[in-house]
């Protein structure tokens, strides 16, 4: 049973010349098929978090523990948490010129899995997925995130998801500059993913929107870099009729 | 891809009308070195030149002191013949277009000539082992493909040379011939040549040109077409290490009706000082109807401290053409992108790997020699593993 333990979790950034501290003290523990809800203003360090989890070089870790099933996290490279089952969707995914999406998706699978699918049943596999997710076949040809709309590139970013079946999916910002429809689209592969039961979900959002497809067990306020408040399903209910004034104002100011 | 173009770099592509690419060149061409002023370095055609690395090449300074062991294996039927200048085929091609080609045209003592008969249909490559022994060369090679024949010919670049030289590929009226020339130097080597094909009717010329060693590398692959109905593939691919300066000018002139030219050069840069030049000069002159041409230009910069310089320039003089066009775009490998890839599990090496391989892939997929296809892929990773380390 996958556990990932947040233990006062500092982080810092370098910019203009001086450190800033960004994370200030979070806990939090996301078991297996457990969903958590992070919603929080803009800047207030959402993304940090998520990058910190996955190792991101610009984010320095100051103080705290982060593990999963015991084993420490912040000790491991990045590739090394990927292939420990940690899954970062990213809020603005990078362009990777001259790799097409499928040599990506097969070379992620193969360092994923710790052996190359075979290729008969892989091809299939992906196609599927990709049907799910409504995306274009002619896709898989076109180099990773290249000239993709920003709704393109969250259904990429969802696709590998469904096919690396993570142990800890860190969602951030997934909604974002989605329509409706692609909401929708994107919104039921999370959920055939976390059916599956053997997914731990953080889901990053800014806004409620996106909890009207995927129901979260837990709520959390994030603000001014550590979680403010939490609680169940309803609490997202709360933030939707009064916002995140009470939190900002009351939040330590950077 | 082109939207992250690093400091240093130029990607202006130019599409004028009515100026000849030649015209802007200081000097007309010439076998003559004498006709051609020493540049000074501002000229249009040397801007991007280190001349103080030429090493003598280009003011008359470098004389001749031999080095260079050139082994020809060709099938039966093939001949290879050593020969004076007064020999016809010498010169056929076109004129050096340049001070340093019309120096290596004035000072080479005898030329190469490798002719493969009219109607030959080679199964085995024509194998070319240039091995420089240091010193200073001027060389001349002539390579003739008769009516109807078709050929592979390779030329291998090995070893340490100050070298100028003139290949000249005179492809027969239907001929094809597909010309792969590797300049795998050590990493002293100085290297100039104009490669010029003239094609005849119907004809088709595919030229892959591999660079990856030298101090300097500096070549000049021209077509021109003898009679209508011509073809030219260029294929180019480099990867310009720390210090290295690679430079590829390309200048096709459609002056005859019906003639097609396609053009894709890819280039990796790694370390400090590495230099990459590329240079596409496509004219179509008012004669040459029917034309159909195509440039490219990718780079792929994956370290601080490298420079690429892009021109490609389309000059059309006339509105009756089947399509024309060019690209030119220099990307970056970056740390996000390096973070994105081992977010998805890949280990730093692999992912750099993805990219290269990716990059060049599709161009050496293009390229359509399969026996090539893997040694080019060795290749590539050889570069990346002795930097990446
Ligand atoms: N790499 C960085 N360099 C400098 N400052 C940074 C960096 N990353 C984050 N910050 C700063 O840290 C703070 C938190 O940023 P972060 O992106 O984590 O917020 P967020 O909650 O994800 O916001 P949003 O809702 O806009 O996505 C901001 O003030 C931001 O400017
Ligand atoms: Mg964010």
């Amino acid at each position: 049973m996958a556990t990932l333990e947040i233990n006062d979790l500092h982080v810092t950034v370098e910019a203009d010349n001086a450190t800033k501290e960004i994370l200030r003290g979070v806990d939090l523990t996301v078991k297996q098929g457990e969903t958590h809800a992070i919603m929080g203003p803009n800047g207030s360090g959402k993304s940090t978090l998520a990058y910190s989890l996955a190792g991101h070089p610009k984010y320095t870790v100051t103080g705290g523990t982060v593990t999963l099933d015991g084993e420490d996290v912040l000790a491991m490279t990045v590739d090394e948490r990927a292939r420990a089952g940690l899954f970062l969707a990213m809020q603005y995914p990078v362009e990777v010129p001259g790799v097409s999406v499928s040599n990506f998706l097969r070379t992620s699978a193969t360092a994923i899995r710790g052996e190359a699918p075979k290729l008969r049943t892989w091809v299939k596999e992906v196609r599927e997925a990709m049907e799910r997710l409504s995306m274009d076949p002619a896709f898989a040809e076109r180099n990773v995130n290249e000239g993709f709309s920003g709704g393109e590139k969250k259904r990429h970013e969802i696709l590998q998801l469904e096919l690396l079946k993570p142990h800890i999916a860190i969602l951030d910002e997934t909604d974002s500059g989605l329509d409706v429809d692609a909401l929708r689209v994107v919104s039921e592969g999370v959920n055939r993913v976390r059916e599956g039961g053997d997914v731990g979900t953080l889901l990053i959002t800014h806004y409620t929107r996106i909890l009207r497809y995927i129901k979260p067990d837990f709520v959390h306020v994030f603000a001014a870099g550590r979680i403010a408040e939490s609680g169940g399903a309803e609490l997202a209910d709360k933030l939707e009729e009064e916002g995140y004034e009470s939190y900002v104002k009351g939040g330590a100011s950077a | 891809m082109a939207d992250n173009t690093p400091a240093g770099s130029t990607t202006d592509g130019a599409i004028t009308v009515g100026q000849p690419a030649d015209a802007r060149v200081s000097a007309a061409p010439s076998y003559d070195v004498a006709d051609f002023p020493v540049p000074h370095g501002r000229e249009e055609e040397w801007r991007f030149t280190p001349l103080e690395r030429l090493r003598g090449l280009h003011d008359g300074t470098a004389e001749a002191t031999g080095g260079l062991r050139v082994e020809v294996t060709a099938p039966d039927g093939v001949t290879v013949q050593t020969v004076d200048r007064t020999d016809p085929r010498v010169g056929r091609a076109g004129k050096p277009v340049d001070r340093v080609a019309a120096q290596a045209y004035s000072s080479f003592e005898k030329a190469s000539v490798v002719s493969i008969p009219k109607e030959a249909i080679l199964t085995e490559p024509v194998r070319i082992a240039v091995h420089g022994e240091g010193g200073t060369v001027y060389g001349h090679q002539v390579v003739e493909i008769g009516a109807f024949a078709e050929a592979v010919v390779v030329i291998e670049h090995t070893g340490d040379t100050t070298m100028a030289a003139n290949v000249e590929y005179l492809v027969g009226d239907g001929a094809k011939l597909t010309v792969v020339s590797v300049q795998d130097w050590d990493d002293t080597a100085v290297h100039a040549a104009q490669h010029t094909a003239l094609i005849g009717r119907d004809a088709t010329f595919k030229s892959v040109v591999v660079t990856l060693g030298g101090d300097l590398v500096r070549l000049h692959p021209r077509v021109v077409y003898g009679a209508p109905g011509g073809e030219a593939e260029l294929y180019g691919l480099y990867f310009t290490d720390e210090g290295q300066h690679q430079e590829h000018r390309l200048f096709i002139d459609h002056d005859t009706p019906h003639c097609r030219s396609n053009v894709a050069y890819k280039g990796a840069l790694q370390g400090q000082d590495a230099h990459a030049v590329w240079i596409g000069d496509v004219l179509i002159r008012a004669a040459a109807e029917g034309t159909d041409t195509y440039e490219l230009n990718r780079n792929l910069v994956l370290t601080d401290g490298a420079r690429v310089d892009s021109v490609p320039n389309l000059e059309i003089e006339t509105g009756e053409i089947v399509g024309a066009g060019h690209a030119s775009a220099t990307g970056r490998f970056d740390d996000e992108q390096l973070f994105y890839l081992q977010s998805r599990g890949m280990r730093a090496d692999d992912a750099r790997r993805l990219v290269v391989r990716g990059f060049f892939g599709e161009l050496v997929q293009q390229i359509g020699l399969a026996d090539l296809e893997e040694r080019l892929m060795a290749k590539i990773d050889a570069e990346l593993e002795a930097s990446v380390g």
